[in-house]
């Protein structure tokens, strides 16, 4: 019984693991270059070629590190939890596949932003750390991030823990926003507004550019390692297939 | 170019440290996300291989 | 998560001897009888606070200062720590799977379970915290802004923790687990219970924040019972 097809045709294939392990061999090293052309090239205008800050001065090139991670830390929990969503719904082995890879890069991605924060805070505020709301809302995300990879090591067979960390995924996704209003609320109320680390008025477009350059970077760099872990991810649950066992033996 | 000597690029108007610690983790933190997966890839194949003999031999 | 018909709820279900009290009567019945795990939670509740002015200071003006936290925090663990028995025994005999199989709506039976546990730990903790507060010289102006935050926020933190509870119930090692998994989950209304209280203290007007208090409980009444359920159904079938 041929059921209504209502998804673009790509949707189908993507829960084909074979499929998505022959398009991410040919996507992995477009991505790869473009990483590494936009990380190398960004960091170089970052570091030589953009401007001091005028109150900071060069500590303000932190940024061009520190931003990029922090958006790509809130992105990455994002995609983990829709795909999550898409796994429950669709019953799709390759979303789950995708939440999981995206746990531990995200976690990686979190504890680089809050270093960069707190190295970036010690010439800025004078302690490398201080209970900034965007900082703090980080480390709770961090949490969030650990309780899932914990929860998914705990669950031995692989569908029932890509299905509980799904949940738990979900139920982060919808607190995400509660948790970050309450935190800045929190942080208004125990300290007046001081100087924060990445809300400026208006930045100069010699500033902007090589940020805009390094975030970019940080979603190619996090598409590589997404489509490396993956393919790996495919790789160990369809080793019984038989075009598994020709590629290895091949 | 915001800097005149190499010793001033090194400096970073006083704040050379940080910035440079910042950089260097961040340097680390993709380095081990790029070869943590690789690693983990060489270690599936070569264990897969090995299975396929062994199920090889005994049938 | 098929859309079985009797999933939808209806009036029904609220009857006396729908599955909604058949829940809550049957689990307020069992924990009657095992007196030990409605005392448990309340006997930490007071350890926890009094490891504060030994462990910092038995100073009055700075216990008077932290006591809104420190409340919160003891009451948010205790309120944790009973968690893991919420599903547990239920699971171990059998009649969660029962409870799944049933034609009975998931969701009803879910929150008379969370209800039940609340009123056996979160609101005991209510009414026990003005001890608490007396204990760490919390002024007297606080104690309303105390009690009423408690009285709000604890259900919240039920419904949330019962989250964490399905989602490790098939876990042997569920108990640290869950503190891991639900702890972040808690911190919007620790913050705004503790912030109530300040504000009762240096009488600015509570309104406000026990309107948010009671927002997160309506959100968490409508969303968690199906997170529950979901992560309920995950668990025994995996």
């Amino acid at each position: 019984m041929a059921e209504k097809k209502w998804m673009p045709r790509w949707f189908y294939q993507l829960a084909s693991p074979r499929w998505c392990y022959q398009i991410t061999g040919k996507l992995l090293p477009i991505f790869a270059v473009a990483a590494l052309i936009l990380l190398v090239g960004g960091t170089a205008w970052a570091l030589i070629y953009a401007p001091a800050d005028y109150q900071q001065g060069n500590s303000f090139r932190i940024i061009y590190i520190h931003v990029p991670s922090a958006i790509l830390a809130q992105s990455c929990y994002m995609m983990m939890a829709v795909a999550g969503a898409i796994g429950l719904i669709w019953k799709m082995k390759v979303a789950d596949m995708v939440a999981k890879a995206c746990a531990p890069i995200g976690a990686s991605i979190a504890i680089l932003a809050l270093a960069t924060g707190a190295i970036w805070g010690k010439p800025t505020w004078g302690a490398w750390w201080v209970w900034d709301a965007r900082l703090t809302s980080m480390l709770i995300l961090l949490f969030l991030y650990l309780g899932v990879i914990a929860l998914n090591s705990a669950i031995e067979s692989e569908q029932t823990a890509a299905q509980a960390t799904a949940v738990l995924a979900l139920v982060g996704l919808v607190n995400i926003p509660i948790i970050k209003y309450s935190v800045d609320w929190w942080n208004t109320l125990h300290q007046p507004a001081t100087f924060t680390l990445t809300e400026r008025p208006a930045m100069a477009m010699e500033m902007w550019l090589p940020l805009l350059v390094m975030v970019i970077g940080f979603y190619c760099f996090f598409a590589v390692v997404m489509m490396l872990r993956l393919r790996n991810e495919i790789i160990q649950r369809e080793r019984r297939s038989s075009w598994v066992r020709e590629l290895i033996s091949g | 170019m915001s800097f005149e000597t190499f010793a001033e690029f090194i400096d970073m108007g006083g704040h050379g440290l940080y910035v440079w610690l910042s950089y260097a983790i961040a340097l680390v933190v993709i380095v081990l996300n790029i070869v943590n997966p690789l690693m983990q890839k060489r270690q599936i194949f070569t264990e897969q291989a090995r299975r396929l003999r062994r199920e090889k031999q005994a049938s | 998560m098929t859309n079985h018909p009797a999933e939808k709820i209806a009036v029904r279900d609220l009857k006396v001897d729908g599955p909604f009290w058949g829940a809550l009567k049957r689990d307020l019945l069992l924990s009657y009888r095992r007196k030990s795990d409605l005392i448990n939670p309340l006997i930490f509740f007071l350890m926890v606070a009094t490891l504060f002015p030994l462990g910092v200071s038995p100073d009055s003006v700075f216990l008077a200062e932290v006591a809104p936290g420190v409340v919160w925090v003891a009451a948010l663990l205790a309120t944790l720590l009973s968690m893991d028995s919420l599903f547990r025994s239920d699971f171990e005999d059998g009649t969660l799977e029962q409870l799944l199989l049933s034609p009975q709506p998931l969701f009803m039976v879910v929150l008379a379970k969370v209800l039940a546990h609340w009123m056996l730990t979160g609101l005991p903790l209510t009414l026990m915290a003005p001890l608490l507060g007396v204990m760490l010289f919390l002024p007297a102006d606080g104690m309303s802004g105390l009690v009423l935050s408690l009285l709000l926020g604890t259900p919240t933190l039920s419904l949330v923790g019962a989250i964490g509870a399905a989602l490790t119930v098939g876990l042997r090692k569920g108990g640290v687990l869950i503190s891991l998994l639900v702890l972040p989950l808690y911190i919007p209304v620790l913050i705004f219970g503790t912030a109530s209280i300040q504000a009762a203290l240096t009488g600015l007007p509570v309104g406000g924040y026990m309107a948010i208090l009671g927002a997160m409980l309506a959100l968490g009444l409508i969303m968690a019972p199906l997170a529950i359920s979901a992560a309920l159904r995950i668990s025994v079938s995996g």
